[in-house]
């Protein structure tokens, strides 16, 4: 991480990683919802073949980072960013860059189980036909749904809806859904939040072997999953001094060190779990 | 009531319900139930007396009444086959423009084309167009749109007469006129229903489509569509059913004319057409015959209905599994 002339570059300065292990290089300056300054002043590089942990209290911006990640957040319309996220060489925030086009490649699991109304067949297929996959559908669905520890449970009714399964293997659908196309970079807000321990824990085996090809971003709100799976944490806290709520990064660094020997003093408090 | 097993526990909040809470309980379940049996009484009645007036002439005419096509009150002779036809053609026709027209509107009012508030208004406005009385319908059909379609109608016709749709002139009232009229007569119906239908599809559908990379188009076509497929498909039963029974504006529209043509320009007519022009000078026997047609109309809008119902059943269990 180059050092900037940002006023809050955190203690994570002993931290550094070579810019070619970086694969999205996300300076967040300014984050705003209409008026509200959401989140401000957090450098977080996303590493190849790593999982990158975002942690933090409620509100901050944690979930906002991630979605400012693949320009999920210009469905909103009072959405405006400041700052620059560079994947490959490119800041997917430039005027000339269709945030279409960077969800095509950075892909996207959501806290809420979303399957589309069809057949999971075609819930998974989606992305194969939406980007025209000349290749053989059924071997990519097969394979996308092994990988989400689904296959076995839906082989024999392919054809049904994706909305009759439950809860715990819609969210895994949804899974296999995002991993069917490869995305470069998946990210992942709170995938397991609507998840039992078991569907948790085959969740998280799951990002580990994803992380072998792709490069993970997860947001959690459960810290034990965070030493588990992520090989980088990033802490995250709120801002309430100016009158407002503002999310800023506190703290980044391999998740070892976030955990057992946190630089900032708001970090030490949150893992270890005196934060209010 | 039942007795309190608990009344003897310790508590200065907890109790039974009152004897008043239970009799609305039982007065509401009363109502409710009247409601519904006021609802089932009326249709049976109405089937029943429509069967008991139209009896004589089911026995005088027999299946043949639906499938003849003379309707000659000096010859006796009664046949609708011509208005069944005339019905299903003006009200499949006003389906199609009605329908693509709705949903496409449901899908510009919903789908972030427009500013919330500017797509409420005009959701609103088309909604006035319900408001509309239907004998200004038939009054703005004649006066205004048969004069502005007839030239491109003669044109088409002149032109491109061997083309079956083509093959009369307008000179008038006709298919086309009150096709089009219906058309605008059940757009809001199936424009509302439908907006209703894709506000129900949960954001975190749109995200997971957009999540996806695809653009508004694809997102629009390929998610949102299937997902408000069971309402889009109810909006559409209930635009056929109004078309299936609007009387005024078709009977000043349509030309009150006993043949079955396919072409758009020829005039035509439709059983509630019939039955509104002819009840007023009707005898005793023709009073019968056109309560056997209005039997047939009743059916038909079951018939449809039904259909519709099971169309809609299937695609809910195609989509969303249930």
């Amino acid at each position: 991480m180059n050092a900037t002339a940002d006023a809050v570059t955190s203690p994570a300065a002993t931290w550094s990683i070579d810019p070619q292990d970086t694969v999205m290089d996300c300076r967040l300056e300014k984050i705003f919802y209409g008026d509200f300054l959401a989140v401000r002043n957090s450098i977080v590089p996303i590493e190849k073949n790593k999982i990158t942990g975002f942690i933090g209290p409620s509100g901050c911006g944690k979930s906002t980072v991630l979605r400012s990640l693949n320009r999920m957040n210009d469905l909103i319309p009072v959405f405006r960013f400041e700052g620059s996220v560079t994947y490959h060489g490119q800041d997917i925030y430039d005027k000339s860059i269709d945030p279409v086009l960077v969800r095509r490649y950075i892909g996207m699991v959501f806290q809420q189980p979303n399957p589309f109304s069809m057949s999971i067949y075609d819930n998974v297929a989606f992305g194969l036909r939406l980007n025209r996959y000349k290749g053989d559908l059924d071997e990519r669905v097969e394979k996308a749904l092994r990988s989400a520890a689904l296959w076995t449970e839906v082989k024999d009714k392919l054809k049904n809806s994706g909305l009759s399964l439950s809860g715990g293997q819609q969210q895994r659908l949804c899974i296999a859904r995002a991993v069917a196309t490869e995305p470069d970079v998946l990210l992942m807000d709170e995938p397991c939040s609507a998840l039992d321990p078991i569907a948790t824990r085959q969740v998280e085996e799951l990002m580990l072997e994803l992380k072998e090809h792709y490069s993970v971003a997860l947001v959690t709100h459960n810290m034990q999953q965070a030493t588990r799976v992520a090989d980088t944490t990033a802490f995250f806290s709120v801002d309430i001094s100016q009158g407002s709520r503002t999310g800023y990064l506190v703290e980044m660094g391999e998740t070892r060190q976030v955990f057992e020997d946190p630089q900032a003093d708001l970090t030490k408090e949150y893992v270890s779990g005196e934060f209010s | 009531m039942a007795s309190n097993p608990f009344a003897h526990v310790v508590t200065k909040v907890c109790g039974p319900p009152s004897a008043a809470d239970y009799g609305a309980d039982k007065l509401l379940r009363a109502v409710v139930w009247g409601a519904a049996a006021v609802i089932l009484l009326l249709v049976t009645y109405i089937v029943f007396e429509l069967g008991r007036q139209a009896f004589p002439a089911m026995l005088s005419f027999g299946p043949e009444f639906l499938y003849s096509t003379t309707w000659d009150v000096q010859a006796k002779q009664f046949g609708i086959l011509p208005e069944i036809w005339g019905t299903l053609y003006s009200s499949l026709l006003a389906l199609l423009l009605g329908g693509v027209l709705g949903v496409a509107i449901a899908i510009f009012l919903t789908q972030d084309f427009l500013d919330h508030r500017v797509s409420n208004v005009f959701r609103t406005i088309v909604e006035m167009l319900a408001a509309i009385p239907s004998v200004v319908y038939g009054l703005w059909g004649i006066y205004v749109l048969i004069p502005l379609i007839r030239p491109g109608a003669n044109w088409l016709h002149d032109s491109l007469g061997w083309f079956p749709f083509f093959g009369t002139s307008l000179s008038g009232p006709g298919m086309a006129p009150a096709a089009l009229v219906l058309a605008v007569m059940i757009l809001p119906t199936v424009a509302a229903i439908s907006v209703d239908a894709f506000k129900r599809v949960p954001y975190k559908v749109k995200e997971a489509a957009y999540g996806m990379g695809t653009t508004r188009w694809e997102a629009i076509l390929k998610v949102m569509l299937p997902s408000a497929s069971s309402g889009i498909l109810a909006a559409l039963v209930l635009g056929f059913g109004r078309a299936l029974g609007e009387t005024m504006a078709l009977a000043m529209l349509i030309g009150n004319s006993n043949q079955i043509s396919l072409s758009l320009f020829a005039p035509a007519n439709t059983l509630a057409s019939l039955l509104a022009s002819s009840f007023p000078e009707a005898g005793p026997i023709e009073v019968q015959a056109l309560m056997y047609a209005a039997l047939a109309l009743l059916a038909i809008t079951l018939l449809v209905n039904v259909f519709g119902l099971w169309i809609m059943k299937a695609a809910t269990r195609k989509f969303e599994g249930r």
